[in-house]
């Protein structure tokens, strides 16, 4: 069989396999959202301030909130089979447009903050590898452990007040300047404008991880047998560096990277709040407060695919890297 | 013969806290065309080090060349600058080193591996280059060059990955091939193979090979010149007569008389008595595969294997990498599970037994592993690790000690080890401290998997000794894995030769010798390095007339 149609074979497998998985993650979270203290209607009661018990009784039943839980689930899990995940009585909108709506700014922040801290992590981590023990690799060290030590939302902060107050660089907060109107590469320009302060403040904390995963992990491959081997050969150090161990010392980054995309999800809560950032952190953060159940069901069900689907492109990459692991 | 390489008082200096202040002090080499020189020595000699500093690899800056002379063609290789030895190194003086899998990159072809010594070394069209690296591949001999060019590391055995270097190393016909423990990762039978290779391409092309390795076999089998090194210093040089014959310095004697004889221990009677009965075992590994079925891949480790041990004999496993010989070791110690089959100790089988079912017949069958720095517990003390054992059966706090204060000094070790940790020992000592806890149950069994294969021959020797001496005192049986022949001749009153999962035949030691009945036994047989040197004068050459 060739590369290509076992590495399709092997897709289709994987994503059969992560039918189940997907499913527990759905009934798992649903009871765990039930563990939670009070629902929507309390939420709503609460907000209106004399709502009668007779009243949210009516409510309750008008949400489905009064059948048993395992009615409740079957009802959730037939409907999701459907791609319908429900409606949101707090927004008054289904959930999927709700979702719909927010993903494509999450993504955008955490495409943008995976690349620049793997990128920048990896070229610091390796700038101080090469030059280990001189200026450069304690620099890069107190700047790793400065923005690893540092909280998110405090950067988050300090740049709007440095870069966006003080200079005027950029805006404060949004993703666009809607009072523009702004079409074509003008808007993207604007997108990528009120990109920059979330990207920075998110990738700085995964920046820190990467530059020292990274120059760790050089540092292990440069004392490895084969690169005494290439010595050996009379191979130039800048080929051994650049070729020899980096391509082996990338292995443990691109696996971190994987598991991190789960993680990201979470960490930019803060930072959409901080900015404004109309993202699914956002979203969720809202839905948690108002027991918004169906749309942090929704928000979850998405998250999970989106590891899952992540985790899939990494073994694929991984593969590449490594050829000793094989997909079949 | 012209001389190629001149080494002249050359000291190399360790760091400063080190043991010894120089690892190799005044040493004084000489290397010809077409001759094979090589260094012998036991680990810490120096003789690496020496390797390292002709080829300018030394772990600088914490161990460089202190003094002395390196003269390449009467180029001084100590003082000429980096590039320029970058220039020699692959082109003119190459190398190849001892474990064939950390020493290619994993990730990249062998095609890629062996292109780069020509980029950087010719200008030559990448076509050329092709054509050259495959014709190298067809000279070591790998069974599909094509396919070897695009294979990973991973994809090749042991002794195709050392071909592969070989064929990497003489790329581009260097004058000088430096070999560091080429073979001693090898299974026998391929090192063999291996040193003839090195040996014709070595003839073909009239190099110069410096050869370093521990092994005295490998020495008699290849070496022109022999140079014997001990703590930093040569001993002893000369041709290899001169040297293997007439040894002059004490050291050389030492070492040449530890080389253990491939004669086989005189034969003592057989007990009546079995103590421990292995029917049919069956074991097998499988990889691979998953929820949706895939079909994995499955490895025989033990296919039907079946021997049994009398009291007080020791059954020598023996067989090469992949035979299955430790599986069968870590299943009668129940370390592994069986799949089928009966170990009958005692008339109890022990393979269906659960966990606390097996707990009673566990200290009567224990196990001494190989590797003597990964198996005792590097955070717990000598004392404990081998006191732990009896305490679980029950043995009060002062019996154990006693008790453990007693082996001890039947293992040969000064009583104040019990307070140290295994760190602060010697290899040799750490193996002691395995036989002392497993002794430290009484068993009636010892299982020994390949217990003195990480050690220097000395000690090897003393070890073996330590090990017949306790077989003898406790009336023990032992069952004993080893790969090496020499060592099973020793210990072993009878062997059975596992090939591929299968004992392929089993008898007393000496008929196995002199009269093998399968062809894997002659080969192997046939494959020990310098068989027809260390064998007793007056000893019959059973081997000579086996092969």
């Amino acid at each position: 069989m060739s590369l290509t149609a076992r590495r399709a074979r092997y897709v289709v497998k994987r994503l059969l396999q992560s039918i189940p998985i997907v499913i527990a993650i759905v009934v798992l979270n649903f009871f765990l959202l039930q563990l939670a203290e009070g629902d929507a209607v309390d939420v709503l009661a609460g907000e209106a301030g004399s709502a009668t018990p007779e009243y949210m009784a009516e409510l309750r039943a008008k949400f489905g909130l009064d059948q048993p839980l395992s009615i409740q689930l079957a009802v959730y899990l037939k409907n999701v089979m459907f791609l319908d995940l429900g409606y949101s009585f707090r927004h008054e909108m289904p959930v999927s447009e709700l979702i719909a709506d927010r993903v494509l700014p999450t993504v955008l922040l955490m495409v943008s903050t995976i690349t620049i801290a793997v990128g920048f992590g990896v070229f610091l981590g390796l700038v101080a590898a090469m030059g280990l023990n001189t200026w450069r690799d304690t620099a890069i060290s107190i700047f790793a452990l400065i923005t690893y030590a540092t909280p998110l939302f405090w950067v988050g902060l300090m740049l709007i007040v440095v870069f966006s107050l003080n200079l005027g660089w950029f805006p404060t907060s949004g993703m666009e300047n809607f009072a523009m109107f702004y079409e074509g590469w003008d808007r993207v320009w604007d997108i990528a404008h009120h990109l920059v302060l979330p990207t920075i403040t998110l990738s700085l904390f995964y920046l820190a991880l990467y530059t020292r995963l990274m120059r760790a992990s050089m540092l292990e491959q440069a004392g490895q047998d084969y690169v005494t081997t290439a010595r050996a050969k009379g191979v130039t150090e800048n080929r051994i560096m650049f070729v020899h161990v980096l391509r082996n010392a990338l292995l443990p980054v691109v696996t971190m990277a994987g598991v991190q995309v789960g993680a990201l999800i979470g960490g930019s809560v803060i930072v959409e709040s901080v900015f404004a950032w109309p993202g699914l952190g956002m979203l969720a953060f809202e839905a948690l407060f108002s027991r918004d159940l169906n749309l942090l069901l929704g928000i979850f069900l998405l998250s999970a695919l989106l590891v899952v689907a992540v985790n899939l492109v990494v073994d694929i990459v991984y593969s590449t890297l490594d050829p000793r692991i094989e997909v079949n | 013969m012209t001389q190629l390489l001149d080494i002249k008082g050359l000291d190399i200096a360790l760091p400063a806290n080190s043991q010894r202040p120089l690892a190799v002090s005044g040493m004084d080499l000489q290397l010809s065309t077409n001759e094979i020189v090589c260094v012998v020595g036991e680990s810490g000699s120096g003789k690496s080090l020496t390797a390292r500093a002709i080829m300018g690899l030394l772990p600088a800056p914490h161990v460089r060349v202190a003094s002395g002379e390196i003269l390449f063609n009467g180029e001084d290789l100590v003082k000429v600058s980096d590039d320029r030895l970058r220039a020699l190194r692959g082109s003119e003086i190459s190398m190849i080193f001892q474990e064939p899998m950390t020493a290619l990159n994993p990730v990249m072809t062998i095609g890629v591996q062996i292109d780069e010594v020509f980029r950087f070394h010719q200008k030559m069209p990448s076509k050329e280059r092709r054509a050259r690296a495959l014709q190298l591949l067809h000279d070591v001999q790998l069974p599909d060059p094509e396919q070897a060019l695009k294979a990973y590391p991973h994809e090749l055995s042991g002794g195709q990955r050392q071909r592969a270097m070989i064929a990497m190393a003489l790329a581009l016909d260097p004058k000088i091939l430096i070999a560091d423990e080429p073979t001693t990762a090898l299974d026998v039978t391929t090192q063999a193979q291996v040193l003839k290779l090195i040996k014709e391409m070595q003839e073909t092309h009239g190099t110069g090979v410096l050869f370093i390795t521990h092994d005295f076999g490998v020495v008699a089998d290849i070496a022109d010149r022999v140079c014997v090194m001990q703590n930093g210093l040569v001993v002893e040089t000369g041709t290899r007569d001169q040297v293997l014959r007439h040894p002059e310095h004490p050291y050389t004697k030492a070492l040449i008389g530890a080389v253990p004889d491939l004669m086989p221990r005189p034969a003592r009677p057989r007990s009546d008595e079995t103590v421990l009965k292995v029917n049919a075992l069956e074991k097998t590994y499988r990889s691979g595969g998953g929820l949706f079925g895939g079909k994995g891949r499955e490895v025989h480790a033990a296919d039907d294997v079946t021997f049994d041990l009398a009291r007080g004999e020791t059954l020598g496993i023996v067989g090469e990498s992949g035979s299955g010989k430790s599986t069968v070791a870590r299943c009668i110690v129940r370390l592994n599970d069986a799949e089928a089959g009966e170990i009958l100790l005692d008339g109890v089988d022990l393979r269906p037994l659960g966990r606390a079912a097996m707990r009673p017949h566990r200290s009567k069958i224990q196990m001494v592993f190989q590797d003597p720095f990964a198996s005792l517990n590097p955070r717990t003390r000598v004392g404990k690790i081998i006191a732990q054992g009896p305490i679980m059966y029950g043995a009060t706090q002062q019996d154990a000690k006693a008790r453990t204060l007693e082996l001890l000094d039947i293992v040969g070790l000064d009583a104040r080890a019990y307070d140290r940790y295994p760190h602060e020992f010697s290899g040799g000592q750490r193996q002691r401290i395995g036989i002392a806890r497993a002794l430290a149950l009484e068993p009636d069994i010892l299982v020994a998997d390949e217990p003195v294969s990480a050690l220097d021959v000395s000690i090897q020797a003393q070890i073996l000794t330590l090990l017949d001496d306790i077989r003898e005192r406790m009336n023990l049986s032992m069952v004993f894995i080893t790969h090496d022949l020499r060592v099973a001749a020793q210990v072993c009153d009878r062997l059975a030769v596992m090939q591929r999962g299968k004992v392929i035949e089993v008898g007393p030691t000496a008929q196995v010798f002199a009269d093998p009945q399968a062809e894997y036994t002659r080969q192997l047989l046939a494959a020990v390095p310098g068989k027809d040197w260390f064998s007793k004068p007056d000893a019959p050459k059973v081997v000579a007339a086996a092969g």
